[in-house]
């Protein structure tokens, strides 16, 4: 028995030693996160695009060219996947261990700077400018975050559908009316050759819902919140604007133009079952590289105040914790440089964020197959809410989109969503 | 010897089989789905297609999986996390309730009964002041040759082992399996001169087989498919498990898009441990759910 006692001492304290130490190099990333280490200090940086290989194949390469460019600082990067990303942000910063760089969803952003997770950015006012609105994020007038790329929004069809059903069509300068676009969807409805006139993309979720369906809602007059307080949405979410939107919205499903059980994969448009597609810049390689010239990307409707999509990505912001915010400029500055930019928009598809290197982008370059989504994010852009709130506020409107989709009264469900964010708000002292 | 074959009999059968094909279809689906590419996925989806492999089939969803992960790591994390829970859960689980079962001192019924409320409270309501605690706690390193302390323990196995080793489920199993043993053996062997470790240790474990069995598989379920807590508590690829292993692949606002035909061949190589585990221990397990009268 004694033996055994002793035994099972000797491996619990070399368990306790092997289970609790052999991690600790991996750890000092972020606890020693700024400390200098003889003349390098470390910057620690989290991205979200673990499992992105394009992705995250251009953040290394700027990582492993900054560090080799200076000595006075080291970028370690740690990779997260983006669905649990911001879980994993949340941990870090109730237990204080939080890295020096992150990246952060725009819209995300002001969240992040109102719970005390992110410090202003500062870098060269020359390289701000020269960013896309998109591309930058401010909130309370200062810059928080600054990315590489932003996204667009357009609707896919085939040139041949459209000349078939004698379809107008639209420019940037003259998109579809909301009364061509219903003509329209009736006529392909109409053709019978199609499963359903349109995929709206509603097999997607989460963030999905606010960025896609928000500026149609705006483009009706509507919005999200009160933009000129952030301090309801009572009257915004639920006007009469947000209300036809909705009842429209909803409209496109029960009269069978859309499918309400549409699935993630979104391959109907390219195999030819479905006649459109809302979709993003970042998805429309496939369909190019599938239809060739018959593809057209087109602009969103008009539904009367003008088209609008969606604006701001992923982007670079300093921890209000990073010892060393100095250095992470310096990296922030040094990743959004041209040639970075055009990597990215090489390898993921998205829009470049400055103009210089959107010439260098064959897709995006003037006279490319994709040129018109730049046109599209320049002239139709809207940020979506720049407030603490809009975390709880895009899950509130997606769950009230849902609803809409799945048959429920419009009015019902956005003067439900527009409760619930008054109520979220009043929860949390409107997040002053 | 003939067998009667009564209606109800055939009934019963068929019952059976009807549940068998129910809870089979969601398996048979991830298994063949992850012997197709994505777009036969999604085609084959409305027909009896789906759940057979059927048409081109092939492993890119699979070499996809192994290209797109560091899967051995998390395998081995996850198998080295679960195993070590499993077996210090058993040892201190069983201990505690011999204690509770077998021996007689004062609260013992409003110490059963605490641990029992432990079961009413979802982890996720615990969940960040345990990670406040975990994050102050000091620990053990080896660092430059030498044993240190350093305070923390994120970022390491301990952190995802050390909170999940007792469990109030698991002592309540044994408990409820410890009370059906004839008191008598402890008598005897308290009269051989036995210590109520040696009671524990030579009679009441050797007894105790399907309870073992039980808790183990339940135990290793749980941590197996722990998602939420590494999420945040680990915050390095290196020791990340497989459940979180599973946001690899979603990303349906990227040029790629969700990978469907990767996740499910990733969810049948993550499923495939548990299925081995429980056809192992099925036959203790059932013993040990109509013996204790709990059902997992």
């Amino acid at each position: 028995m004694i033996k055994l006692t002793r035994a099972l001492l000797a491996a619990s304290a070399a368990s306790a030693i092997v289970l609790s130490g052999c991690a600790a190099t991996d750890s000092a990333s972020n606890s020693e996160e700024g400390a200098a280490t003889g003349e390098t200090t470390t910057i620690s940086m989290w991205s979200h695009a673990a499992g992105n290989d394009q992705e995250i194949a251009t953040v290394k390469e700027a990582i492993t060219d900054f560090n080799a460019s200076q000595t006075q600082y080291e970028v370690v990067l740690e990779e997260f996947p983006q669905e649990s990303y911001n879980d994993s942000i949340a941990a870090a910063a109730a237990s204080n261990t939080l890295p020096c760089v992150v990246d952060v969803d725009g819209p995300i952003m002001p969240n992040w700077a109102w719970a005390g997770y992110l410090q202003p950015l500062t870098i060269d006012s020359a390289l701000e400018q020269s960013l896309l609105p998109g591309a930058k994020g401010y909130y309370n007038d200062q810059l928080y975050s600054a990315g590489a790329w932003d996204a667009a929004l357009g609707m896919l069809a085939r040139k041949s559908t459209l000349e078939a059903v004698g379809a107008r069509i639209p420019t940037v300068a003259e998109p579809w009316t909301q009364a061509e676009f219903d003509a329209l969807l009736a006529a392909i409805d109409a053709t019978g050759d199609y499963d359903y006139a349109i995929d709206w993309g509603n097999g997607w979720t989460g963030e999905w819902f606010p960025y896609a369906y928000s500026p149609i809602m705006q483009s009706f007059g509507g919005d999200l919140i009160d933009r000129s307080s952030f301090e309801t949405a009572d009257g915004v979410i639920n006007s009469d604007a947000s209300v036809a939107f909705g009842e429209w919205f909803g409209s496109t499903f029960a009269k069978g133009y859309a499918n309400a059980a549409q699935t993630g994969d979104r391959t109907e448009f390219i195999a030819g079952t479905i006649a459109l597609q809302y979709n993003g810049n970042w998805a429309v390689k496939d369909a190019y590289e599938a239809l060739g010239d018959d593809l057209l990307i087109l602009p969103p409707p008009n539904f009367g105040q003008g088209p609008k999509i969606g604006a701001a990505s992923w982007q670079f912001g300093i921890s209000s914790t990073c010892e060393s915010p100095e250095g992470a400029s310096a990296f922030i500055e040094f990743i959004l440089q041209d040639k970075y930019i055009v990597a990215f928009a090489n390898r993921i598809g998205l829009i470049p964020a400055t103009a210089t290197a959107a010439e260098q982008v064959p897709n995006y370059a003037p006279g490319g197959p994709f040129a018109v989504f730049v046109e599209f994010s320049n002239s139709y852009g809207v940020l979506r809410p720049p407030t603490p709130a809009y975390l709880s506020v895009s899950t509130i409107y997606e769950k009230a989109v849902a609803d809409i989709i799945n048959g429920a009264n419009a009015k019902q469900a956005l003067d439900a969503a527009a409760d619930e964010i008054d109520a979220n708000l009043a929860d949390n002292d409107f997040y002053r | 010897m003939k067998t009667k074959l009564s209606v109800g009999l055939v009934l019963q059968y068929a019952l059976a089989v009807f549940f068998m094909l129910l809870f089979c279809l969601p398996l048979l689906f991830m298994i063949s789905s992850s012997l197709k590419d994505p777009q036969a996925i999604f085609a084959d989806v409305k027909s009896w297609k789906a759940f057979f492999p059927v048409g081109d089939v092939n492993f890119d969803q699979y070499l996809g999986v192994f290209e797109r992960l560091p899967m051995a790591q998390f395998v081995f994390n996850s198998l080295l996390v679960s195993g070590v829970v499993v077996i210090a859960g058993l040892f201190v689980n069983s201990l505690a309730a011999f204690a509770i079962a077998r021996l007689k001192f004062r609260g013992q019924n409003s110490l059963l009964v605490f641990l029992i409320a432990t079961l009413v409270i979802p982890f996720e309501t615990i969940a960040m002041p345990l990670l406040v605690l975990v994050n102050s706690l000091p620990r053990l390193s080896w660092e430059d040759g030498s044993i240190e302390i350093t305070i923390g323990w994120l970022n390491t196995y301990l952190v995802q082992i050390m909170p999940f080793i007792a469990g109030g489920f698991s002592i309540f199993l044994f408990v409820q399996y410890f009370k059906t043993l004839p008191k008598e053996l402890d008598e005897a062997a308290i009269i051989d001169g036995a210590s109520y470790f040696s009671i524990y240790w030579r009679i009441i474990v050797p007894l105790a087989g399907p309870a073992f069995a039980t808790s183990a598989i339940l135990s290793f379920l749980a941590i197996w498919n722990a998602y939420l807590w590494p999420v945040m508590v680990v915050q390095t690829e290196a020791l990340r498990p497989v459940q979180v292993g599973l946001d690899y692949f979603w990303a349906s606002t990227s040029e790629e898009g969700t990978q469907w035909g990767e996740i499910m061949a990733y969810s049948t190589l993550i499923t495939l441990p548990i299925l081995i585990i429980f056809v192992i221990f099925q036959r203790a397990f059932v013993a040990s759910v109509a013996s204790s009268g709990v059902k997992g």
